[in-house]
């Protein structure tokens, strides 16, 4: 066990430097989901196997698709250096240390952290269904509903320039990626 | 256990061969290497038997679309030209692998990889045989998926690291074709979920167990079934990039699309990986609706059930090579409008009338029900599709005749 | 509308498929290299020589005119005159090609050295076999690989080659026809000089008549 959180963990958060530091924005795109993927096994080794099989699903399936094209639809790929708004490194390094201090503090003084070792409980995707059926059920429908008006003003937005000159048209990948959500 | 008694149990229960035999080849090794023996020994007829099935499969499909264009199809190589695929391999190991030099190089080399990887993931949920699944996930059907979508992210790869309009165009026609037709696949599997009550995909074998009759208890049998296997079907053609579907690859318009720029194995292994998706997804829909390793006929038991799965994968092989012999590739606007405006509603459709069939009584009514709404449902969809798009005998303005 | 087309496509492939086996006559098909389909008349590959008579070199109805070469649109022909003349069929003496090659990896079958020949002399080929492991010199035809005879011409176009035949033997004719009576006006001429001769001072008033 140890060893295969070593591995993912590496894997993982190498995928997140990459996703930092590579200078073309598709192969950032890329490592995102080695990282995406990463997590998803993370969670495997977790015992969460819905979790974790819809963390594939959604973020590498879907959610990856959707950066990917975005990115390639909207710009060009390559960035020119220097863009951000603080052009200091010392600024910005400061405020990642500052973040990261704040998260360890609070991390440290919250009483979750001291507890003792407790047994992942065992869930069966049957019991996640019966949960979302029952207990969660209106969440999981308002959720529902959301993604669908999500989704129909998405359309709306895309049919509003070409009308009804080009409806056959109005049936876009990216509908599709948000469909998954729900 | 001694060889003696392992060939009088697999005498015994011929069905138990392969599972018998893998047990006995576990119990000679030590206690510490048992799991990873075991392990092995689950993928390895994954790795050799499904690629087997492909070199066949391309024989068979080179025969096939030759008789039914009215040609011999390949007939040098060996017995009627059955080492055609020895041939094939061998050329493809031996010829020259090209990269573009504006190629980005580490994708370009990592897409062929990782459009296979996850397709023969995939096979480790299939049950090809009574207590012959690699692994038996509690979430099996999801798993499938998961790692099915992953593919879509090699075909980007693939079509954006060769920096070929072709490829690029090839695949962004392959992203959305697969995304769109993933719906109704899911959609259509989810009546299954929902008769059987579980994701795991040996339980939905195990829920088509037994007979009606003589009638088989398989899931295709029932109104919802049948609607469910063929959207299931179709959306499954689309997904493995298949004729009529097949307009990612469309070598008239696009060469070959996002794997033009790939030569020797590497392109060997995209079509690897394409026809491994499409056993996979043949084995699912046999999974879900053809009531997996189960014998159509209740005196057909005593044929061990493995052979049963392959028999239904051979038939499902022998129907997309015909579907492929017969239609012609669809135009995207044509692919997306069925997708979009025919497959998906009546996949909601048929996913309200699996829970009026679960709800109703059993009898001919329910029978009656289902059977009314769906072909209502059909009739009038497909008549709206065509109604909206004025599709009408088409006028030929200059040829007469 | 309702997906009935696809069925009966596939009744008609399945047909197809069947019958494949059945009848040899649905094979569209030949295996090649052991059955081949007799080529279209009307096919054409690349040019060759005509030659006519037993001997290829000696018979080459080519001058050496060098028109082909010229209109040649990709210059696939290279032609060498000759230094020396020798008698064409009809007897006079004309040039022939020392060096006549036709690369055939350049040439773009486009017919036009055959249409501006004056001698009939070249003309197309259907032979379409040419593979060769020697991609330069093997696709570089030379005189004698170029020649072939016009029997080999009049199996391929029967017409053509008939009506070329003939105007070729009208021709032939004339020019011996010419020859002859040229040996005859010659012969006369003797015969009349020798006359003149024998009886030099008569002659005077036969030629003012």
């Amino acid at each position: 066990m140890e060893l295969a959180f070593v591995i993912i963990a590496t894997v993982t958060l190498g995928g997140a430097v990459a996703v930092m530091s590579l200078r073309h924005l598709v192969h950032c795109a890329l490592a995102l989901v080695v990282t995406f993927a990463g997590l998803g096994a993370m969670y495997l080794l977790l015992s969460a196997e819905f979790v974790a099989f819809v963390q594939l699903l959604v973020y590498v399936g879907a959610v990856a698709i959707l950066i990917v094209f975005a990115l390639l639809l909207t710009r060009s790929a390559t960035v020119e250096p220097h863009q951000g708004l603080l052009h200091s490194k010392v600024a910005g390094v400061g405020i990642a240390l500052l973040a990261f201090g704040t998260i360890i503090s609070a991390l440290l003084t919250s009483s979750r952290f001291d507890r003792t070792q407790i047994t992942a409980p065992s869930l069966t995707v049957r019991q996640i269904g019966e949960e979302l059926m029952t207990r969660y059920v209106l969440p999981l429908e308002v959720i529902g509903l959301l993604l669908t008006a999500a989704t129909i003003g998405a359309v709306v937005i895309a049919m509003d320039e070409r009308k009804v000159a080009d409806r056959s048209k109005s049936a876009e990948p990216e509908h599709a990626a948000e469909d998954k959500h729900g | 256990m001694d060889i003696g008694q392992l060939i009088n149990s697999i005498l015994n229960d011929p069905d138990q061969v392969f599972v018998l035999t893998k047990a006995f080849v576990v119990g000679k090794f030590p206690e510490g290497a048992q799991p990873l023996v075991s392990i092995l020994l689950s993928i390895l007829p994954i790795l050799s038997v499904f690629p087997g099935l492909f070199a066949l499969t391309t024989i068979l499909e080179r025969k096939g679309l030759g008789r039914i264009q009215n040609r011999m199809g390949p007939n040098r190589v060996g017995p009627f030209g059955i080492l055609q695929p020895v041939a094939d391999g061998i050329k493809a190991l031996i010829k020259e692998d090209v990269v573009p030099r504006a190629a980005d190089k580490v994708v370009h080399f990592l897409a062929p990889v990782v459009i296979v990887i996850p397709v023969i993931m995939s096979y480790a949920v299939l049950p090809v045989g009574r207590n012959m699944v690699a692994i038996d996930l509690d979430a099996g059907l999801l798993f499938f998926f998961a790692v099915g979508a992953s593919t879509e992210l090699a075909v980007f790869m693939a079509g954006w690291s060769s920096r070929n309009k072709y490829s690029l165009l090839g695949a962004m026609r392959a992203i959305g074709q697969m995304i769109s037709y993933e719906i109704p696949l899911i959609l259509s599997a989810i009546t299954v979920v929902m008769a059987v009550g579980s994701l795991s995909t040996t339980s939905m074998v195990d829920a088509q167990a037994g007979y009606y009759g003589w009638l088989p208890n398989w899931y295709v049998f029932t109104p919802w079934g049948f609607a469910g296997f063929l959207l299931f079907l179709t959306a499954a053609t689309a997904e493995s990039n298949r004729s009529p579907f097949d307009i990612p690859e469309g070598e008239s318009e696009i060469i070959a699309g996002y794997f033009v720029e790939y030569s020797g194995f590497k392109f060997a292994l995209f079509f690897l990986g394409e026809y491994l998706g499409l056993f996979a997804v043949s084995g699912l829909a046999i999974t879900l609706f053809l009531g997996g390793w189960h014998a159509p006929l209740p005196f057909l038991e005593w044929i061990p059930s493995w052979c049963w799965f392959f028999v239904k994968l051979m038939c499902f092989i022998v129907l997309f090579i015909w579907l492929r012999g017969t239609l012609p590739r669809l135009r995207q606007d044509q692919l997306m409008n069925f997708a979009w405006k025919f497959m998906l509603p009546l996949t909601l459709i048929n996913i309200v009338v699996a829970g009026i069939w679960r709800f109703l009584e059993p009898g001919m009514l329910r029978w009656a029900v289902c059977a009314a709404i769906l072909a209502a449902a059909y009739v009038l969809l497909a008549r709206g599709l065509t109604a909206a798009r004025g599709v009408a005998p088409r006028e030929y303005r200059y040829a007469e005749n | 509308m309702l997906g009935e087309g696809i069925l009966k496509g596939m009744v008609e492939t399945a047909r197809n498929f069947a019958g494949s086996y059945v009848s040899k006559d649905r094979l569209t098909t030949v295996e090649y290299p052991e059955e081949r389909i007799a080529p279209k008349e009307n096919a054409r590959q690349f040019p060759f020589l005509v030659f006519d008579g037993n001997d290829p070199m000696a018979g080459l109805r080519c001058v050496a005119c060098q028109i082909c070469e010229k209109e040649c649109p990709p210059k696939c022909i290279y032609i060498e005159k000759s230094k020396d003349k020798k008698p064409d069929f009809v007897g006079k003496m004309q040039f022939y090609p020392a060096t006549f090659d036709i690369d055939v990896s350049v040439c773009m079958s486009c017919q036009i050295c055959v249409e501006v020949c004056p001698f009939d002399a070249i003309k197309m080929d259907q032979e379409y076999e040419l593979s060769n492991d020697d991609r330069f010199g093997g696709l570089l035809l030379n005189k004698t690989r170029l020649a072939k005879s016009n029997e080999y011409y009049g199996k391929m176009h029967p017409q053509e080659a008939g009506a070329i035949d003939e105007s070729r033997l009208k021709t032939k004719e004339a020019a011996e026809a010419k020859v002859k009576a040229d040996a005859e006006a010659k012969v006369k001429a003797a015969a009349e000089a020798k006359a003149k001769e024998a009886q030099p001072p008569t002659a005077p008033p036969n030629k003012g008549a």
